[in-house]
C-alpha cells in the first residue's frame, strides 16, 4: 500500500488542490477542538499540581514548571494526537470506506488513476504538515490555560507562574520541544496511514464502513501508544 | 474490438468462470446477460482489469491487457469509459467537475476547453444547465446520465456499463438504453453492457452473450433470443408471468 501512496503524483495541479483541501479538513478544522481541550487540560494540570503540593520545601514556581513539562512532553503531543486519531482517523476511514463501497475507488482505478496516491498521499502530507502546528498551538494554549486557572483561583501569581514555565528551559526545554514535535510527525504519519488502510480496504456496505471507521480509530490509538512508548525509551531514557 | 480467450477465474479455490471465449465488436452494443451470481460481474471486472484471470487473454484490439505492465494498462484505461451500477460519481465534486476530472487528469486542455467539453457532454445526455449541482442533488436517472457524460468525456474507444438500469423506472431505463445505443453508434465504440433487464436486451442488444454457471452458455442477437429453444435461456427470458403470457399471445 505504501508504495502506491508514496509514488509521484500524476498531476501537480490536482495534487495541490487536494492537499489544500486536506489541510483545511485535517488541520484548520481541528483548531477549535484542540484549542478547547488544551486550555481546559492546561488549567486542570496547573490546579492539580497546586493541590498536590503539600511540602513547604517545594518552590511556588513548581506549578508553572510541572505544567510546562507535562504539556510539552506528553499532554500536547500524545493526548492531542490521540484526540486527533479519533477525529481525523474516523473521518479518513469513513470517507475512503464510502468511496470504496460506492465504487468511486473502482472508477478511479478504471480511469487509470492511482487511487492510493490520489486519495491518501494528500492526507498523509497534510497531517504531517499540520499536526506539529496544532501541537504547538496546543502547547501555548495549555500554558495559557494553566496561568488563567492559577491567577483566577489565587493558587499562584503571574510572575511566579511565568518564572516556573521558564525554569531550566535552556537546559532541557528546547530539546523537549524538538522531541515532542518529532514524535508528533511520527504520530501524524501513523494515524493517517492506519486509518487510510482500514478505509481503503473496506468490503461490504454501510455497516462495514462504520466498522472500518471504528477499527481505524482503535488501531490508530494503539499504534500511537506503542510508538510513544518506543520513542520515549529511545530518546529520553 | 475486445476479444476474450479462455478466461478462467476463481476465488479461494472456487472456480467462478470457465473457459470463456467471446468477441465484442466495435460499433455494436454487446450484452452480457445472466442470472445474479453466475459470473457476469466477475467477467466484466476481469475485462476492465479489476480482477486478473488465472488463465486466459483479454485482447483490446489485439493488445493483451492481462500481460501488460501498469504503464501499458494505464494507456488502455484512458480509452475506457465505464458506467457503474451506482453511477460512482465523486460526491465532493459538482456535476461539471466530475465530467472534467478525466480531462484534468489526462489532458493538457485549458480550463475553458474543459468547460466547453463538459458542456458538450452534458448537452449530449440532455443535462444542460446542471453543471453546478452535486451528485446528491440529482435523481438516479440524472446521476446515470452524468456518469455517461463523464464516461464519454475522453472520447473512449470502449464503453462498459454495469447494470445501467438498476434502480430506475421503466421509462428512464429506456432513456438510458437509447443513450447508450446512440453514443455507441455515434462514436463507433465497443460497448459492453452487463444486464439482466429483458427490456434492455430487446431494446439495444446487437450481440448477446448468456452466462450460466460461469460458462458462456449461448450467444446470438436479440432476434435469436426470442426464437431459441435453449432451456436455460428460456427459463431466464420467460421467468416472469408477464413474459410467459406475452410469449403465449405472440405464438
Amino acid at each position: 500500500m505504501l508504495k502506491g501512496v508514496l509514488s509521484r503524483p500524476e498531476k501537480g495541479k490536482l495534487f495541490w488542490g487536494s492537499l489544500m483541501n486536506e489541510i483545511e479538513k485535517i488541520g484548520l478544522s481541528s483548531v477549535p477542538i484542540v484549542a478547547v481541550l488544551s486550555v481546559f487540560m492546561g488549567a486542570v494540570i496547573a490546579m492539580q499540581t497546586a493541590a498536590n503540593m503539600d511540602s513547604p520545601l517545594l518552590p511556588a514556581y513548581t506549578i508553572g514548571f510541572i505544567t510546562r513539562q507535562s504539556t510539552i512532553l506528553e499532554f500536547s503531543p500524545t493526548i492531542i494526537s490521540l484526540i486527533l486519531a479519533g477525529k481525523v482517523g474516523s473521518n479518513i476511514a469513513s470517507e475512503l470506506g464510502t468511496m470504496r463501497v460506492t465504487e468511486q475507488i473502482d472508477a478511479l482505478e478504471i480511469m487509470g488513476v492511482n487511487p492510493l496516491n490520489y486519495l491518501v498521499l494528500p492526507k498523509v502530507i497534510a497531517a504531517v504538515m499540520m499536526f506539529p502546528i496544532l501541537i504547538t498551538i496546543s502547547m501555548a494554549l495549555s500554558l495559557w490555560g494553566g496561568w488563567f486557572a492559577c491567577v483566577q483561583t489565587g493558587l499562584s501569581d503571574t510572575e511566579t507562574y511565568i518564572y516556573g514555565i521558564r525554569a531550566f528551559f535552556t537546559e532541557n526545554g528546547v530539546s523537549d520541544i524538538t522531541y515532542a514535535l518529532s514524535k508528533t510527525l511520527i504520530f501524524a504519519f501513523l494515524i493517517t496511514t492506519v486509518s487510510s488502510f482500514y478505509g481503503y480496504y473496506t468490503k461490504g456496505g454501510a455497516l462495514d464502513v462504520g466498522k472500518s471507521s471504528t477499527k481505524a480509530v482503535v488501531q490508530s490509538t494503539i499504534v500511537v501508544l506503542i510508538a510513544n512508548l518506543l520513542i520515549t525509551q529511545l530518546f529520553l531514557i | 474490438m475486445i476479444e476474450l480467450k479462455n478466461i478462467n477465474k476463481s476465488f479461494s479455490g472456487k472456480q467462478i468462470l470457465f473457459d470463456i471465449n467471446a468477441k465484442f465488436e466495435e460499433g455494436k452494443v454487446n450484452l452480457i446477460i445472466g442470472q445474479s451470481g453466475h459470473g457476469k460481474s466477475v467477467l466484466t471486472k476481469c475485462i476492465v482489469g479489476l480482477h486478473t484471470p488465472e488463465i486466459g487473454e483479454v485482447l483490446f484490439d489485439g493488445r493483451d491487457f492481462v500481460k501488460m505492465d501498469n504503464n501499458e494498462r494505464k494507456d488502455i484505461r484512458k480509452e475506457i469509459g465505464m458506467l457503474f451500477q451506482g453511477s460512482a460519481l465523486f460526491d465532493s465534486l459538482t456535476v461539471e467537475e466530475n465530467i472534467m476530472f478525466p480531462l484534468q487528469m489526462f489532458t493538457e486542455m485549458t480550463k475553458e476547453e474543459m468547460v466547453d467539453r463538459a458542456n458538450f457532454c452534458l448537452d449530449r445526455v440532455n443535462m444542460s444547465g446542471s453543471n453546478k449541482l452535486y451528485p446528491a442533488e440529482c435523481s438516479g436517472g440524472m446521476q446515470k446520465r452524468v456518469a455517461i457524460a463523464r464516461a464519454i468525456s475522453l472520447k473512449p474507444k470502449y464503453l462498459f456499463c454495469d447494470e445501467p438500469n438498476s434502480g430506475l423506472d421503466p421509462k428512464t431505463s429506456i432513456v438510458i438504453d437509447n443513450l447508450i445505443k446512440e453514443i455507441t453508434y455515434e462514436y463507433n465504440m465497443t460497448t459492453i453492457v452487463v444486464t439482466h433487464d429483458m427490456n434492455s436486451v430487446i431494446e439495444i442488444g446487437d450481440n448477446i452473450i448468456f452466462i450460466f454457471n460461469g460458462k458462456k452458455w449461448w450467444e446470438g442477437s436479440k432476434q435469436d433470443i426470442l426464437t431459441t429453444d435453449n432451456e436455460e435461456i428460456l427459463n431466464f427470458v420467460y421467468a416472469s408471468q408477464f413474459m410467459k403470457q406475452l410469449k403465449g399471445k405472440l405464438s
